[in-house]
């Protein structure tokens, strides 16, 4: 009986024959902790008696979810992972440096068929380069810091078959909405995703980020895709490390298996206040917005950018209307700088903040006041999640946002199409 | 080990972001600080409302969205003594473990607000007081079992160095 791609790499990693549903402790090829996370994992690491980290290659601790520091507070948790990460030598990425999970990949960290924990739900991110990464909780994170491994339930896989082309104008990020609404914020909970077919084929290495980065909004463990040449090619461009790709066995035995046509897939928006209550744009538009975001782990990459910049270019944000632009990481904004996207976005009218979490998180850098409606390229809209519980967000892709800001209402961004 | 206490009812999908606002949970790593604020998105007088070894009673998929472990630790610091659902999602699951918060899942149906709750977790038995019925846990996996037993993942690691479920 074949096996699917987490089958595979759990089964390498732990020695055994892994099988969904059993309970196997596995080698990591690398861990994660980012600012929000890293402080208890640091605590619990001591209380543990533990004295040096497992590997310090293998480690990386990110300060990207409130960078730089808007409260002593959060200076002094900032403090106290320099402290840690000078002293244990680990791999550190200081305010500006970039969100935890474009760093990861774009530094070379993760290759293909790697076990990979990051203390932070979007951790499946690099599912998108055949990496079983999952996120974890503080505790598991000071276990896998202490001895480089961790249990896992090895998951059964919920596969999704996407077939045809998407139009102009619509994105990855509308093929995930677009799955998330139509599985539900639990539809693949305990599962491992597994994303295939032409239309993820077609996609780049940057538009399939986008994709697994949210399979944990359906609940899934992680986001796996196959790597096909781009992949390959992608990986090479950004790591020395050798790497061998695991692909699914043609006779591997899925919980579930969907099939799809995204040839007439429109626009998607999940609305207020769960990423799966999502609509085509033809039921939202027009809705008034007060602020645009186009950034976060979800889409804040240069493809993203140039996207956005398409649709902003030679134009003025609606009067009333603001839009903050946050990169993923500081080569993203070098590269956009170079290009002449951070211009375009100025002129636009835009407010351009820190490479790093940016407002998504709800620490700083654009809370909204009571009763506006924020429309944002991030992945989640929970009640709160920018920092004010009487505000409402709105999820879409890049070129959404981009279009919405232009009129200060929710609008279809193929009008914009070459 | 028997808990007793309310039942405060929540809906589908509690995120941890209404457990433990973003907003807050940045600021301290002092869990009684943090605790106040425990599912105030929700019930902005939840925390007032509390007695100590009250439950958390919802729906399905409790605690899905963010990693943060301050979620459980909040919970555990209002001296919640167990959160019930449907069922829970992964990484809140695992968390709750580690840190020790009693995870129970069964019918949330069979409770309603204000009752009253004695739960026998050795057992496996979920009494509930106010309507007179007894209601089955699902039981925890013996991996689970092992680290919640010892006290959560730090004092499983205290006691064995690293991982042991021989």
């Amino acid at each position: 009986m074949g096996k699917t791609i987490a089958e595979k790499i759990l089964s390498l990693k732990s020695g055994q024959d892994a099988r969904a549903n059993d309970i196997v402790v596995a080698d990591l090829d690398f861990v994660m902790g980012q600012d929000g996370t890293s402080g208890l994992a640091i605590r619990a690491f001591e209380e543990m008696n533990s004295k040096r980290v497992f590997d310090p290659v293998k480690i990386a601790m990110v300060i990207d979810h409130s960078a730089p520091s808007p409260l002593e507070g959060v200076s002094a948790l900032h403090h106290q992972m320099r402290v840690f990460a000078n002293e244990q030598q680990i791999n550190f990425y200081d305010i500006g440096d970039g969100v935890c999970h474009q760093l990861v990949p774009e530094k070379g960290h993760v290759v293909p068929g790697n076990l990979v924990i990051g203390a932070d739900s979007h951790t499946c991110t690099y599912g998108a380069i055949n990496v079983f990464s999952t996120g974890v909780g503080s505790t598991d994170l000071a276990a896998g810091l202490s001895s480089g491994k961790l249990w896992f339930k090895v998951p059964e896989t919920f596969k999704f078959i996407m077939n045809g082309t998407l139009p102009a104008g619509v994105y990855s990020k509308d093929l995930i909405l677009y799955l998330i609404g139509d599985v539900t914020a639990d539809g693949a909970t305990y599962m491992a995703a597994e994303y295939t077919g032409q239309a993820i084929d077609a996609l780049s290495v940057e538009g399939r980020f986008t994709i697994s980065n949210m399979a944990i909004e359906m609940g899934a463990k992680c986001g796996l895709m196959e790597a096909d040449e781009k992949t390959v090619a992608w990986v090479k461009a950004h790591s020395n490390k050798p790497f061998e790709t695991v692909k699914a066995d043609p006779d591997a035995v899925y919980a579930r298996v969907k099939e799809y046509d995204v040839s007439k897939l429109e626009p998607q928006v999940a609305k207020p206040h769960t990423v799966d209550n999502v609509s085509p744009i033809s039921e939202v538009v027009g809705t008034p917005v007060q602020q645009g975001v186009i950034g976060t782990c979800t889409n804040g990459r240069i493809e993203d950018f140039r996207i956005a910049a398409e649709i902003l270019r030679g134009r003025k944000l609606a009067p009333g209307t603001r839009l903050i632009i946050a990169p993923s990481s500081r080569q993203v904004m070098l590269q956009a700088m170079r290009e002449g996207l951070i211009e375009i976005f100025i002129e636009a009218g835009a407010a351009v903040v820190t490479p790093g979490c940016g407002p998504c998180v709800g620490t700083h850098n654009g809370v909204p006041s009571d009763g506006e409606n924020v429309i944002s390229t991030a992945n989640r809209n929970f009640k709160g999640r920018m920092g004010n519980n009487k505000a409402f967000i709105y999820l879409a892709s890049p070129a959404t946002v981009a279009a919405s800001v232009l009129y200060g209402k929710i609008s279809d961004p193929r009008e914009f199409n070459s | 080990m028997n808990l007793h206490g309310k039942v405060h009812k929540f809906g589908n999908d509690v995120n941890t972001d209404y457990i433990i606002s973003g907003r807050h949970k940045f600021k301290t790593l002092d869990m009684k600080e943090l605790a106040k604020h425990v599912m105030e998105d929700l019930d902005p007088q939840f925390y007032s409302k509390l007695n100590k070894g009250d439950f958390i009673v919802a729906g399905s998929n409790f605690g899905c969205g963010s990693s943060r472990e301050q979620a459980p630790l909040a919970i555990i610091n209002a001296d919640i003594s167990a959160v019930i659902a449907k069922s829970f999602a992964r990484i809140f699951y695992r968390n709750c473990i580690n840190t020790g918060l009693p995870l129970i899942e069964c019918d949330t149906d069979l409770i309603n607000p204000e009752d009253e709750l004695e739960i026998d977790l050795g057992a496996g038995v979920l009494h509930n007081l106010t309507q007179g019925i007894d209601i089955t846990i699902t039981p925890l996996p013996p991996v689970m079992l092992k680290i919640l037993n010892d006290g959560g993942l730090v004092e499983h690691f205290k006691k064995y160095g690293g991982f042991n479920f021989d």
